[in-house]
């Protein structure tokens, strides 16, 4: 009897949360019908803040993949100085708020910044355009790899490492060969969850980007602004696709789970 | 050969090796023997290139290799928990070592296919090192160090995190590999035990320096101090001195030349008869016997009775 409580609280609690705004969603998107849904998701600036989006987490997630794993390799198989420092650093961008991140970057790159003039004098323009967007989200995407393959690392230890040594392996070699595929189960829920968190980025992107329709935003963006702009359907629209996006990468989840058992 | 001269290896405070010289002469099957923290696997792994010491120098075949790295210096390592890679086959484990150095293919394939009969799991290749029992991984790592045709064989508590009967068997496997393949071998035990079995010289190693070094026999019978006698073998004190419990014998309480001591146990092993009594000094001394001398004298609880070192016996003080 108590079980059966539970889990009809826990269901009651998800439904009221997610399940039934989110069905409104898909409700409200096709609500004038599938065609006036589609129309709205394929407008010039709707498939460029689609492709922006995709292109900015192409480039964010493949460095973070290669930041996070040489960082865990960092911490867990190296001791120097200021070890705790970095360990700590690293999760500095799930404590603190992604508008405060987006403000810090502004505050660095934009005109008059600190690096911003010299970047600009030499013909770079980092906030209000690419650049900027990339580097808010590699910023708050970043712990996620060397949170997942640190204690990985940990688990498997060091002798096989030592062992690939003795038998002639380079650094290079034993990376490749022992590490990497040691560890690859753990990289792999690392980018999942990096990949998800750089497709749904809102906040530090809103404040590098200058939100210019159809150059500097982002799917996310865009819903806001359709959202701001009474354009209900595309709004819905737009948050399906970001739905199907997140279903997309929690299936990859899935099968990264089922690997990791095989 | 293989040799450290003079090498210290500090772990912050601790003083893993004080100053250790010791050479292997090739062809050898050393065991380095101590208690835990005497800096035997420390010696072997700074043999093995994998720990650098602060001070002191290691030579290879006649070669400084104090700054060569693991990689380079041609040394097969066994580690106590197996160190398996175990994403990979049996097969690719032991090929590891000859992929690296590039191989021809068919002379991996055949290189293999020897060491895994060698070691007595011809039919295990496709299994992962998960589906193996601890003594086939352990096999299964000696075979991956041997590959390489490595200059010194070298192996940290190889034996350790097995049970006691595959330990037995993997001991005396481990004498009869070495009899065929003659590789200059090294291996760390706490297990005196162990080291006599399958050894041919032991170091004897405690508080980070070398205690004695000899064959077997030579510590057993002539041990340099009284670390030695106390860690080699069984020891019992008389007279504030260490003697081996089978070199005391028991004569009736009236004879000469003695310590008057009273039974308070015995006990049957076997072909051996263990009697602890206590002296007239307080002193709790271990006598082993033979079943026949148990049987001439036929010692009980309460008698009492004289204890004397046999001719042959040796103390150490």
């Amino acid at each position: 009897m108590g079980r059966l409580a539970l889990r009809v609280f826990a269901l009651g609690y998800l439904a009221a949360l997610l399940l039934i705004p989110l069905g409104l969603v898909v409700f409200r998107a096709f609500e004038e019908g599938p065609g006036e849904a589609w129309e709205a998701v394929t407008t010039p600036d709707a498939l460029h803040a689609f492709w922006l989006t995709i292109l900015i987490a192409a480039i964010a997630v493949p460095a973070n993949t290669v930041f996070g794993v040489l960082c865990a390799l960092a911490v867990v198989r190296r001791r120097f100085r200021g070890h705790g420092l970095v360990n700590g650093i690293v999760d500095l961008p799930l404590a603190l708020s992604p508008v405060v991140v987006g403000l810090a970057l502004f505050l660095v790159y934009a005109r008059g910044g600190w690096f911003g003039q010299t970047l600009l004098d030499n013909g770079m323009q980092v906030i209000f355009a690419l650049p900027g967007m990339v580097l808010a989200t590699i910023f708050v995407s970043l712990p996620f790899v060397v949170r997942e393959v640190v204690p990985v690392l940990r688990e498997i230890g060091d002798e096989q490492e030592q062992a690939a040594a003795t038998l002639g392996a380079s650094s290079w070699q034993t990376f490749w060969r022992i590490t990497l595929p040691a560890i690859r189960w753990g990289v792999a829920y690392g980018v999942v969850l990096t990949t998800a968190r750089a497709l749904g980025e809102f906040g530090a992107v809103a404040v590098v980007s200058g939100r210019i329709a159809g150059k500097t935003e982002t799917l996310t963006l865009f819903v806001n602004e359709r959202f701001e702009r009474f354009d209900l359907v595309g709004a819905y629209a737009a948050s399906l696709v970001l739905a199907l996006m997140a279903i997309a990468t929690l299936a990859a989840t899935t099968l990264v789970r089922k690997g990791e058992h095989t | 050969m293989i040799a450290a001269r003079n090498v210290t290896k500090r772990f912050g405070d601790f003083v893993a090796l004080d100053g250790v010289s010791v050479e292997v002469p090739s062809g050898s099957l050393t065991a380095l023997l101590g208690p835990s923290g005497s800096g035997k696997s420390t010696l072997l792994r700074v043999l093995a290139g994998l720990e650098t010491p602060d001070a002191g120098d290691v030579w290879i075949s006649d070669e400084d290799a104090t700054r060569l790295s693991p990689q380079k210096r041609n040394v097969g390592f066994v580690f106590q928990h197996y160190a398996a890679f175990k994403h990979m086959t049996v097969w690719e484990n032991v090929a590891f070592g000859l992929k690296i150095r590039k191989r021809p293919k068919d002379a991996i394939a055949t290189r293999v296919a020897e060491l895994l009969d060698l070691v007595q799991l011809t039919g295990f290749g496709e299994r992962y090192p998960a589906q193996l029992s601890g003594g086939q991984r352990q096999r299964m790592a000696l075979a991956r160090a041997l590959a390489v045709e490595p200059e010194v064989l070298l192996l940290d508590e190889p034996f350790g995190a097995l049970d006691a009967r595959v330990r037995k068997e993997l001991r005396s496997w481990l004498r009869r590999l070495h009899d065929d393949v003659h590789v200059t071998t090294v291996f760390v035990t706490h297990d005196q035990e162990e080291a006599m079995d399958v050894a041919d010289r032991i170091v004897v190693m405690n508080e980070g320096r070398i205690e004695q070094v000899g064959a077997p026999r030579d510590l057993y019978e002539r041990p340099a101090n009284e670390f030695v006698m106390t860690f080699v073998g069984p020891t019992t004190q008389i007279e504030g001195e260490y003697a081996r419990p089978h070199d005391l014998e028991l004569v009736p309480a009236d004879e000469h030349g003695g310590v008057r001591a009273e039974i308070l146990r015995v006990v049957h092993l076997g072909f051996e008869v263990r009697v602890e009594l206590l002296t007239e000094t307080d002193e709790e001394v271990t006598v082993q016997l033979t079943r026949e001398e148990a049987a001439g004298l036929a010692p009980s609880v309460g008698d009492r009775v004289c204890v004397r070192s046999r001719e042959r016996a040796v103390s150490a003080s």
